[in-house]
């Protein structure tokens, strides 16, 4: 019998502290993504004159966007993730799983 | 080489585009493609130069893969391998369809490309689409909810059937079955071949890994991603090589895309395998209608109809482009809808679980009180 009170209790409690969790990674995150653009607009000038000079044949620096990108991608994307799971919006559980 | 002039940023139009990367994310996290077709010309229509549209929706295109595969790899739906094996043909397919293009515009000018175009949207979209919706409509009684209960269509086990020696690869998406990979070559080809033409390879990709080499629909749309991923960062590299991508477009629709990305994703995990063939069916004839109303605007312009006025020009262009952001609203919103209906039933599910445990530890509860006082009175 505890242990059919203590899942049952499990069950119950589990989601809030998973959101809590979500919800402090979210903070987390999100400062860092925001962070990210704000460098970005900070720079923006910076970019462009890049990108510019990479049109007119400076070759050097072309791959600098494409490592922008993905570095927006890992930590932009984890708080898109951690920011719906904080909101509650998470995958459902498969039954097979 | 030209200069290019890179688009002024303001406040609306940084919302906008953060609009439309989060609803084009919502639909290529669900259905594994989609938004590059109302994003591209969103962004020339905000006045950025054709060749810029193309390489920045690129650029954002592949983060936004690798962000939606991580995810649904997360899930168990992806098959990195056909993911790769396929991406791979794509992108050749990519640098002949560029090649193509550019032929034909040398050939007949931009008319003539965007003729060619809206003829390849309408032909394909008319049967891969039509088909789909076909299918996803017979089988939306068929009560599949796992993977493994997928049936395979006749084609695909023809296709598993035939052993050729030496290019035989299992992937975990058939249940290990072993496929050759010239069967793989072509539809990875033909994949990169549209996502040049129109940019939505995915609208051929996903249909063939479901009917050519039977992989469940759920499956197809996730490894679409890891398709796009690979064809989106071969082509980034080409036109970052150029300096024709604008990292900050990129960025900002990446800002809104990546929100919807996992949303998407987050939506497959409560639909059953014909509700991505049926959302996907539908945005693929919605777009095809788009076409439609342009059609007379480019036989006109290339006189091969009676030419038409500016004006009915204008309107006609004007209602193919809400068509297309129609398109992407439809497959959004059904998305949104299949995504909370599915929440809402999983509650009550829970909740009704919760109540019968519940009851069940009452029932305990009064058992072990009744036996308490039993004893008591022995």
């Amino acid at each position: 019998m505890r242990r059919i009170a203590e899942r049952h209790i499990n069950e119950t409690t589990k989601p809030a502290k998973e959101i809590s969790r979500a919800a402090r990674y979210a903070w987390i995150t999100g400062v860092g993504s925001a962070s990210l653009y704000m460098l970005l607009f900070a720079y923006s000038d910076l970019i462009l004159r890049m990108a510019k000079a990479t049109l007119h044949g400076d070759k050097g620096l072309f791959f600098v966007p494409i490592l922008i990108a993905f570095a927006f991608s890992f930590v932009h994307g984890a708080f898109t993730g951690h920011f719906w799971e904080a909101l509650g919006l998470k995958p459902k559980q498969r039954k097979q799983a | 080489m030209a200069e290019i002039n890179f688009l002024e940023l303001n406040t609306l139009t940084v919302a906008l585009l953060f609009l439309v990367g989060f609803i084009g994310g919502m639909v290529s996290g669900f259905i594994g493609s989609g938004g590059a077709f109302v994003l591209t010309p969103a962004m020339m229509s905000l006045g950025a130069p054709a060749i810029v549209a193309v390489a920045s929706n690129m650029a954002h295109k592949f983060p936004k893969a690798l962000v939606g595969s991580i995810k649904r790899a997360k899930y168990g739906q992806v098959d990195v391998k056909l993911g790769v094996i396929m991406g791979i043909f794509a992108e050749v397919g990519v640098f002949v369809g560029k090649g193509v293009m550019t032929d034909i515009r040398v050939k007949f000018g931009d008319t003539g490309t965007d003729l060619y175009v809206s003829v390849v949207f309408i032909v394909v979209l008319a049967i891969v689409g039509g088909f789909v919706l076909r299918d996803a409509w017979r089988s939306r009684h068929d009560d599949t909810d796992s993977l493994a209960e997928h049936k395979t269509p006749r084609l695909a086990r023809w296709v598993q059937s035939i052993n050729i020696p030496g290019t035989m690869v299992s992937f975990r998406a058939l249940n290990n079955k072993k496929v050759s990979v010239l069967f793989i070559a072509p539809l990875g080809f033909a994949t990169g071949m549209l996502a040049a033409s129109i940019a939505v390879g995915g609208f051929i990709g996903v249909p063939a890994m479901i009917y050519v080499l039977g992989v469940p629909a759920l499956m197809a749309s996730a490894t679409e991603l890891v398709v796009a991923f690979v064809m989106g960062m071969g082509g980034s590299l080409f036109y970052a090589w150029d300096g024709f991508v604008d990292i900050r477009l990129s960025l900002i629709i990446l800002a809104g895309s990546l929100f919807g990305v996992q949303l998407g994703a987050i939506g497959t995990t409560y639909v059953k395998d014909y509700m991505v063939k049926m959302i996907m069916g539908s945005i693929m004839i919605i777009v095809l209608f788009s076409r439609f109303f342009k059609l007379p605007v480019y036989l006109s312009d290339m006189q091969i109809i009676a030419t038409i006025s500016a004006t009915t020009a204008n309107l006609l262009s004007n209602i193919s482009f809400a068509t297309l952001a129609l398109a992407l609203l439809f497959g959004a919103a059904s998305i949104l809808f299949a995504l909370f209906t599915g929440i809402n039933k999983d509650k009550k599910e829970r909740a009704v679980l919760a109540a019968s445990q519940a009851a069940e530890l009452e029932r305990e509860r009064k058992e072990k009180a009744a036996l308490a006082v039993a004893l008591a009175d022995a």
